[in-house]
């Protein structure tokens, strides 16, 4: 199996999991590759996101990726939030299978999809 | 490989080293081993020897039969019929000779799997050359009728080829009772070596060679023998036949057993194909609000080698054309699993599949936005 130790950590422990019941903003995207589903939930305050939460329907890669993003997005500001791209969360976790690249994708789209309002 | 197998192909690599083609006494060493294993597979479909042609597996034998069918028949016609849940290797060669000009007919298939006899017997042109359609599929397990197919072939005097792969050594086959002229086999399917494979191809069919050169295999296969995987193959056909009755109506209960606990266990898991005849050692299982490839690594992290139709796995990244053709959407594929089970398979391993599956399971609806529990 190609997938890291450390991409397989994030998919069998994944973090951040959950929702946001009084969240800012939502938004769910779905891969338009494979059909792999992502909603992300976040509270922002003074332009930075205090926190963020993700569910995922998909395969351990997009799993891997939607956590791992998740988890980047706390703290951040959304400026910056909204340079995060798909090669920068795929890296982090150690680089994708080239048939699992579009994986990345999902958790980029989220990101974007859910900062459009701020 | 079944041990007897490793034990069968070991002095061809150290003794009878020779090649079968050679006149001296180390290539008629191996020559006699060769025709040997040549009897196995022909007495497994019930064959004679003289129709079984060695080639490098499942694959070829597709490609041989149904390359060599068209181009023979080129001046007949030009018009092929098979069906839209073929493996690869038939698939992608008819979509090949259709680029090339040929004219194919994909047969659709009902919910489970099944081609309508009846569509095939209206899809018959004067100029049809060729049927192909599999014995048994290598997803979902679906037997086809193919005694009925091959009548029907036979009364429009069209040629019959037949991808046995799944089917040989699972379920018994009669060559001359299904009225098949080609029928591939692939010596992995049961547990003899990689890279082996045959083709039956009835006597007095007409096949131009894929492969020329020194005129091997009668002139139907040209190159030197792969004369240590011919013998794993013919001692895996041996045993694949002497289990036919006794190893496979076992497989065919543990097949149960594992789709029973797994029912009983887990919400929202649909059985694919489950009113079809089926092979006794595939089950092809469709998890609701959980991934495929997700499942399969989930399940590989605790020892257990499955594989899915989900697009998020195949290199293609489209979902199972079998899955798609038996009307499944995208989304059900999505979670589509493959159990392959086999004369090495004990109760304890299907127990095993049935105690860890529903914790994965479990854990992947937790993270899915669409799961809710009821």
């Amino acid at each position: 199996m190609a997938y890291s130790e450390k991409l397989l950590d994030y998919f069998q422990n994944p973090r951040c999991v959950g929702e946001i019941p009084d969240a800012h903003a939502i938004a769910e995207v779905s891969n338009p590759v494979c059909g792999d589903v992502m909603k992300l939930w976040v509270k922002v305050d003074d332009g930075r996101i205090q926190d963020a939460k993700f569910k995922a329907q998909g395969c351990s890669a997009a799993i891997a990726t939607s956590s791992y993003a998740t988890e980047m997005l706390i703290g951040m500001r959304v400026a910056e939030a909204r340079r995060i791209t798909r090669d920068q969360i795929a890296e982090a976790l150690g680089g994708l299978p080239a048939s699992k690249i579009h994986c990345s994708v999902l958790a980029s789209d989220a990101i974007k999809e859910v900062l459009k309002g701020f | 490989m079944r041990p007897e197998v490793v034990a069968a192909m070991m002095p061809v690599f150290t003794e009878h080293f020779g090649n079968a083609s050679s006149i001296h006494w180390f290539g008629q060493q191996a020559k006699a081993m060769m025709d040997d294993a040549r009897q196995q597979v022909a007495r497994l479909i019930n064959a004679e020897t003289a129709e079984v042609v060695f080639v490098s597996g499942g694959t070829e034998a597709d490609n041989l039969a149904i390359r060599g069918i068209a181009d023979s028949q080129r001046a007949k016609g030009r018009h092929i019929i098979t069906s839209r849940i073929e493996h690869h290797a038939v698939l992608h060669t008819c979509k090949d000779l259709e680029k090339q000009g040929y004219d194919v007919t994909w047969l659709p298939v009902s919910r489970d799997g099944l081609v309508d006899p009846e569509d095939l017997r209206k899809a018959i042109r004067p100029d049809t050359i060729l049927i192909t359609i599999m014995h048994a599929n290598n997803e979902i397990g679906t037997i086809q009728p193919l005694e009925e197919i091959g009548q029907i072939a036979e009364d429009a005097d069209v040629y019959f080829h037949s991808d046995g792969v799944q089917s040989t050594g699972k379920i018994p086959v009669d060559v001359r009772k299904l009225k098949v002229d080609l029928y591939s086999m692939s010596s992995h399917k049961i547990h003899g070596p990689k890279g082996v494979g045959a083709l039956f191809v009835r006597k007095g069919t007409i096949l131009k060679p894929t492969m020329t050169g020194g005129g091997h295999e009668r002139n139907r296969r040209s190159g030197t023998e792969n004369v240590a995987g011919i013998v794993g193959f013919g001692e895996a056909a041996r045993l694949a036949r002497e289990g036919l009755k006794t190893d496979m109506p076992r497989v065919a209960t543990l097949r149960d057993r594992l789709e029973a606990g797994l029912k009983s266990k887990i919400e929202f898991i649909h059985v694919n194909a489950r009113n079809a005849p089926r092979l006794p050692n595939t089950s092809n299982i469709m998890v609701d609000y959980a991934e495929g490839e997700g499942l399969v690594i989930s399940l590989d992290l605790k020892g257990v080698a499955v594989s899915t139709g989900s697009a998020c796995s195949s290199g293609s990244l489209e979902p199972s054309h079998v899955l798609t053709a038996i009307g499944k959407t995208p989304d059900e594929a999505h979670g589509s699993l493959r159990f392959s089970l086999s004369t090495m398979t004990t109760e304890e391993d299907v127990d095993y599949v049935v105690e860890t599956l529903p914790g994965i399971v479990e854990r992947l609806r937790e993270l899915s936005p669409y799961y809710k529990k009821v």
